[in-house]
């Protein structure tokens, strides 16, 4: 069996010997080079490009302005197409802008023969603006009068909904509750993949094709088609090895754009590569959401009564829209059932770069609020924020009616346990209690659980293609993309167990090119393995099936009695091995009876979720009077169901839990409030975390099998981004006493808040104690 | 530019020696990727911020993006496809990278690969966290860096532990 | 590519003044790291540079008959961390060093190179001011020799005349003489490949029996405009014996030295307390491990 084991990705070796092709790596060096020109304003509309010093320039081939791109508005998240307009997404952008809505937007295009001169034209196109009045802040973008982005948005709301249950203003009218209440605030952060987005477009047959960094090509397909206004067919779309996507690339995000380059200049090939600051400011970010919540509970820590509203940055463009504040507010009455609640959650427009998807959608923000507020009510009730969980978190058994999803087992329970030991937890928590001088330790503890997948909201679905070589070994095929996350080798693990050859017989085909591959709609929603598992035991029973048959034939012993196992065709009487596969094959293939090319190809229409589970532990170290909290440990517990391979799942942990500490300590995009320019956009100033940013990192599962699954697992992919940040700023909490409502929780918001608290004026006094009393009695 | 200004560069590059008249304009990057298809040198930021681009030369890392093709006249360049041996083999950092599980993307490996490589050669042993200051030059998205340091100690281990072993044989 | 007009490669030093006299528009391009950042930018795009990379004349640590550190101005840092001169009598240079970037920072980027950028926040400004370091300047004109407290004049300006390069710093033997305890701390938002909030860099000389300063010595980077000297605080401790109300004093006045401004990198009063507590604890530092004790 290769399900379960710490099997080697099957794209390790070129991956290490460089020889894996990314998109770059592909692209004919001749290729003429597009440079985008963008807005210096935040809000306006061009009035004129004079782009006839740029057109004067030797070696320029081709200016394009927002005067020149087809009048058709798109929308650029990547999901899937839906039969009903009104579950579309919001079509608000053209490939380029006249209204420009933030600065950075699209205006204009330069085509030349090499970079430098790609440059020095995009410097040389003149743009002339009127300028508007712009809102960065999403409350202020909700206030009648503020500037307004999109014209059917009032007051610049893309989406409110809202979850009422119970009666709240009845409940809370109980005698003795006790209230606890906040505003959290989450960050503006940029996906940082190391490799930006990049593409080139060709015309050949006809068609448009582009190979793009994408994680979704059959959707980019679809985006690209309607942006040019092209049957669907004449697109194609090839995506090789990717450099990251983390939901960036689950955007169609230049993809179109290079489409319609191509067809400007006679279908020549044009590559249309994404700068680092431009990927950060012009590609997508995750939405900064603002939270204010409410609990009323009893002195005995029961919930009566909760109040949830958030308002969510959506920048300039809907892109993903109103799903990532809706599924954080989802979130919330799941994680601490309670009879009565108001939620509300509100996506607004402002004059910032586009929020879309990213690791998470929505969750890592909604548990910031959430699990920050969990240990804002222990604290209050003065009770240990761990037993509190313990007690009030979904309990086993808990069913959702609109997901279908259970809590099958006692996963939080079993997941917190877990961590807790080999955290040393209590006993941490015990010692860092009663803490003196300047430098402090403290641990927390937070918790999250996730979807699997998007159904029931959109369309589940995934294809694959199994092709029998003459050896016996298969090509799969899937829709389904590599995006560093080890699909294509999980993938392999299922395929190989179901059909009965050996991991090492199948072949997986990495790239899609949506002219051959199955439809799949891409890496998203950590739905792949979950999703793809059901398509690839599908068609490994079909394509079985074909085999068997076959094997009757040449065995002459009846299908029922036979099996596949291990690549050889074995009579399950006794368990002999008849022929190889390989033999199996050839021997058909030639056969001048009953030549077949034995294939199998199948969809599976997914029509259920899964609820995957965890939680992080933090120990931090924090030094007052430098206002520097340093992570000292950090651990994640997650229950995501069977693991199909426990080497890749931690892996995946590990980014995901990194991703979390920059979320909880380091990351922000920052903005210029004069101008609305971002002021961080480089690697150097937007603080990704480095290797010395980094404690060792330790994941651990818990392995609860999801009866729903076709392989018992269930999302892995966005749950490790979470729980991190809320384990973080609870251990600063602990450590210090102080509650820091907002990440990331760096050196200048630590300053600002142990100034409101008089932490440093605290610490002289101690000192001064420690000084007054007589030498030996002090405790040196 | 008033007259494009070309320049032969003569150096070693993984292992051979060669020459190659090209623009001076270029960088080291450049060079590499566009004349010598050596695509394991990637571009993450092209300022010398992520360390895709990392190379040796004479025996140091340096960023490739942030250095001109010019430079490296007369010395000794070495990429990630310059460790893979003649039949294909793995180096020992290629290997311990595949055994840890320390690729995902894979877009920062090369880079990662020829960092560590810089340390095998030194002969010096690290601590763990040592290992992170030597390799915080290199940025990766993916991993938590996790798995690179465990293979990176894993690549130093094995190497040292070989080294002991050909002085007994 | 990079949009350069021209590029002129020195192969002496004399070389490159002379190609700086013919082509006086011409910019120095070093190790580049910040220039090949500016031309991505379009900042410098179309200028013509005269590179003196490959100047290996201009390179390494040595220490002369009369005691003084000389320090070729393309060393590139870690040559001046594994340097053993460094090691032995400034080691506080290599730990500042140490803190730039990343290791392929610290390959290509050269002392020279930070000091004639003329920002506050060079890694080895605040350690070369408090060694009283001087710079070498060669031009058609010859030889100068100038403090480098004279050589920064504001931000991203230094005196540097026409067709003049700066071949070396020095570091004379009665500065560095006796002056064991030296400590460094950066203040950044990351561990590594960050850029200095502040940079502290102290030196202390102790009386023979570790109870008095006799002499004490402290720069900042990024406390003001360029990097500086605190001569306030310095002369708070001078002479005086060790105390912990010493080092608070010490920490009181580098209030009035100092001129940080708010930015978006950090605002004037976080940087204000930051400096005060950094060049406490700096000293602390200093003093222990000079053999003194603070209690
Ligand atoms: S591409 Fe060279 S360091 Fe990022
Ligand atoms: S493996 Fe993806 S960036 Fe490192």
């Amino acid at each position: 069996m290769a399900i379960g084991k710490r099997t080697i990705r099957v794209d390790a070796y070129d991956k290490v010997t460089g020889r894996a092709k990314y998109t770059d790596d592909l692209c004919d060096k001749n290729a003429l080079v597009a440079r985008i020109v963008h807005s210096t304003i935040a809000h306006g509309y061009v009035k004129t490009v004079d782009t006839s010093e740029a057109e004067r320039m030797p070696g320029v081939v081709k200016v394009l302005t927002c005067f020149d791109v087809p009048n058709r508005p798109i929308g650029t998240a990547g999901h899937p197409w839906h039969l009903e307009a009104a579950h579309r997404d919001v079509e608000d952008r053209l490939l380029l802008n006249r209204h420009v809505r933030f600065y950075g937007d699209d205006v204009a295009v330069v085509i030349a023969e090499d970079d430098v001169t790609a440059d020095r034209a995009a410097r040389a196109v003149k743009v002339e603006y009127e300028e508007l009045p712009f809102v960065l802040d999403v409350r202020e973008a909700m206030e009648d009068g503020a500037p307004q982005l999109h014209e059917e948005f009032k007051n610049n709301i893309l989406g409110h909904t809202s979850i009422y249950k119970g009666n709240f203003a009845e409940a809370i009218k109980e005698e003795g509750l006790i209230k606890v209440e906040g505003w959290y605030d989450t960050p503006l952060v940029q996906h940082c993949h190391i490799e930006n987005p990049v593409s080139y477009a060709y015309m050949e047959a006809g068609k448009v094709v582009v190979v793009a960094s994408t994680q979704i090509p059959h959707i980019v397909r679809r985006v690209t088609a309607q942006a040019l206004s092209l049957p669907w067919g004449s697109v194609r779309i090839v995506k090789p090895y990717i450099g990251g996507g983390f939901g960036n690339k689950q955007d169609a995000l230049y993809e179109p754009l290079n489409a319609w380059l191509t067809t400007q200049v006679g279908g020549r090939l044009v590559k249309l590569e994404i700068s680092r600051e431009e990927t950060f400011y012009a590609t997508r970010t995750r939405h900064a959401i603002r939270f204010h919540l409410t609990s009323y509970v009893r002195p005995d820590g029961t919930f009566v009564a909760r109040k949830f509203a958030a308002y969510s940055d959506q920048g300039a463009y809907a892109s993903h829209g109103h799903g990532i504040a809706a599924k954080g507010m989802g979130a919330f009455p799941q994680l601490y059932p309670c009879d009565n609640l108001e939620c509300d959650a509100y996506t607004v427009f402002t004059n910032k770069p586009v929020a879309g998807a990213m690791r998470g959608y929505g969750i890592p923000q909604a548990m910031f609020a959430g699990e920050a507020h969990i240990d804002d009510i222990a604290k209050a009730l003065d009770v240990d924020p761990l037993e509190y969980r313990m007690r009030f978190v979904m309990p086993k058994g808990y069913a959702e009616n609109f997901s279908m999803n259970v809590n099958y087992a006692d996963s939080f329970r079993e997941c917190l346990e877990k961590g807790m030991e080999e955290f040393d937890f209590k006993r941490k928590q015990k010692a860092y209690a009663n803490q003196t001088g300047d430098i402090r330790r403290g641990v927390g503890v937070a918790v999250f659980w996730y979807n699997t997948g998007v159904w029931p909201i959109s369309l589940e679905s995934s294809a694959c293609r199994m092709v029998l070589n003459q050896d016996g070994t298969i090509q799969l095929q899937m829709g389904e993309t590599e995006i560093g996350q080890g699909a294509d080798t999980t993938f392999a693990q299922m395929a190989a167990d179901t059909l009965g050859i050996p991991f090492k017989h199948v072949h997986v085909i990495s790239t899609q090119d949506t002219d051959i591959t199955p439809f799949g709609t891409g890496a998203y929603a950590s739905r792949q393995t979950y999703m793809g598992g059901f398509a690839i035991h599908q068609t490994a029973l079909q394509l079985r099936d074909k085999i068997l048959k076959h094997a009757q034939t040449l065995t002459r012993m009846p299908s029922y009695n036979l099996d596949l196992v291990d690549g050889y065709i074995v009579r399950t009487t006794d368990g002999e091995r008849l022929m190889s596969l390989g033999k199996l094959a050839t021997d058909v293939l030639y056969s001048m009876e009953y030549s077949e090319h034995i294939t199998a190809e199948s969809t599976y229409q997914c029509n259920s979720n899964a609820y995957s589970f965890g939680c992080s532990f933090a120990e931090v170290e924090v030094d007052i009077p430098m206002c520097k909290a340093t992570l000292i440990k950090l651990t994640n517990v997650h229950d995501c169901g069977t693991l199909i391979n426990p080497a890749l799942a931690e892996a995946q942990v590990h980014g995901g839990m990194s991703m979390a500490i920059g979320y909880g300590l380091q990351e922000k995009m920052l903005f210029d409030e004069k101008t609305g320019r971002m002021l961080n956009d480089n690697l150097l100033d937007y603080k990704l975390c480095t290797t010395m940013d980094h404690p060792d990192l330790t994941a651990l599962f818990v392995e609860n099998a999801e009866p729903t699954s076709a392989y018992g697992t269930k999302s892995l992919g966005e749950p490790p981004t979470c729980s991190g940040a809320p384990a973080i700023r609870n251990a600063i909490l602990h450590a210090t006493g102080v509650a820091i409502n907002e990440t990331p929780i760096t050196p200048h918001v630590l300053f600002e808040r142990f100034n409101e608290e008089n932490r440093f004026e605290r610490l002289k006094e101690e000192q001064e104690e420690m000084q007054a009393q007589p030498v030996g009695a002090g405790a040196r | 530019m008033s007259a494009p200004q070309y320049k032969t560069v003569n150096f070693t590059l993984n292992g051979v020696e060669t020459h190659k008249m090209i623009d001076v304009r270029s960088s080291l990057m450049d060079m590499l990727r566009d004349n010598y298809s050596l695509h394991s040198v990637k571009e993450g930021c092209a300022v010398g911020e992520c360390g895709a681009c990392t190379v040796l030369i004479d025996g140091e890392v340096f960023n490739a993006c942030i250095y001109l093709a010019v430079w490296v006249e007369g010395k000794e360049v070495i990429t990630t496809e310059g460790l893979t041996g003649p039949n294909g083999e793995l180096s020992e950092v290629q290997q311990a990278f595949v055994d840890e599980f320390a690729v995902q993307c894979g877009f920062c490996t090369p880079g990662f690969v020829v960092a560590a490589e810089a340390l095998i050669r030194s002969g010096k042993t690290y601590t763990r966290d040592q290992l992170r200051k030597n390799l915080a030059g290199n940025l990766c998205r993916c991993t938590g860096y996790e798995n690179i340091i465990n293979a990176v100690e894993t690549a130093l281990e094995r190497h040292h532990a070989a080294k002991v072993n050909a002085k007994v044989e | 590519m990079y949009d350069m007009k021209a590029l002129y490669e020195a192969e002496s030093v004399d070389h490159a003044i002379s190609l700086l006299v013919e082509h006086p528009e011409a910019m120095v391009l070093a190790a580049g790291s910040d220039v090949f950042i500016k031309l991505r930018e379009g900042k410098l795009a179309g200028r013509e540079f005269v590179s003196i990379y490959m100047l290996d004349e201009m390179r390494g640590v040595t220490l002369e008959e009369d005691g003084t550190i000389r320090i070729g101005s393309l060393t590139s840092f870690s040559h001046i961390v594994e340097s053993e001169i460094i090691q032995e009598f400034i080691p506080v240079l290599a730990d500042a060093v140490l803190m730039i970037g990343g290791p392929q920072i610290r390959n290509l980027g050269t002392i020279g190179g930070n000091t004639c950028n003329g920002v506050t926040s060079a890694d080895s400004g605040a350690t070369l001011l408090a060694l009283d370091a001087e710079v070498e300047l060669k031009s058609p004109e010859g030889v100068r020799i100038i403090p480098l407290s004279e050589f920064y004049i504001k931000p991203g300006v230094v005196d540097l005349r026409p067709a003049e390069l700066q071949t070396a710093l020095l570091i004379r033997k009665a500065a560095y003489d006796g002056y064991i305890g030296q400590h460094f701390i950066k203040y950044a938002m990351r561990n590594a490949m960050d850029i200095a909030t502040l940079g502290c860099s102290v030196n202390v000389k102790l009386s023979d029996d570790k109870q008095v300063i006799e002499d004490c010595r402290i720069g900042f980077g990024v406390a003001g405009p360029v990097p500086m000297r605190l001569p306030q605080a310095e002369d708070t401790v001078r002479g005086e014996v060790i105390s912990k109300d010493l080092i608070e004093a010490f920490g009181e006045a580098t209030k009035h030295d100092v001129n940080p401004r708010t930015s978006w990198r950090a605002t004037k009063e976080f940087r204000l307390h930051l400096i005060e507590t950094m060049a406490m604890r700096c000293l602390t530092e200093s003093i222990i491990k000079a053999g003194g004790v603070v209690e």
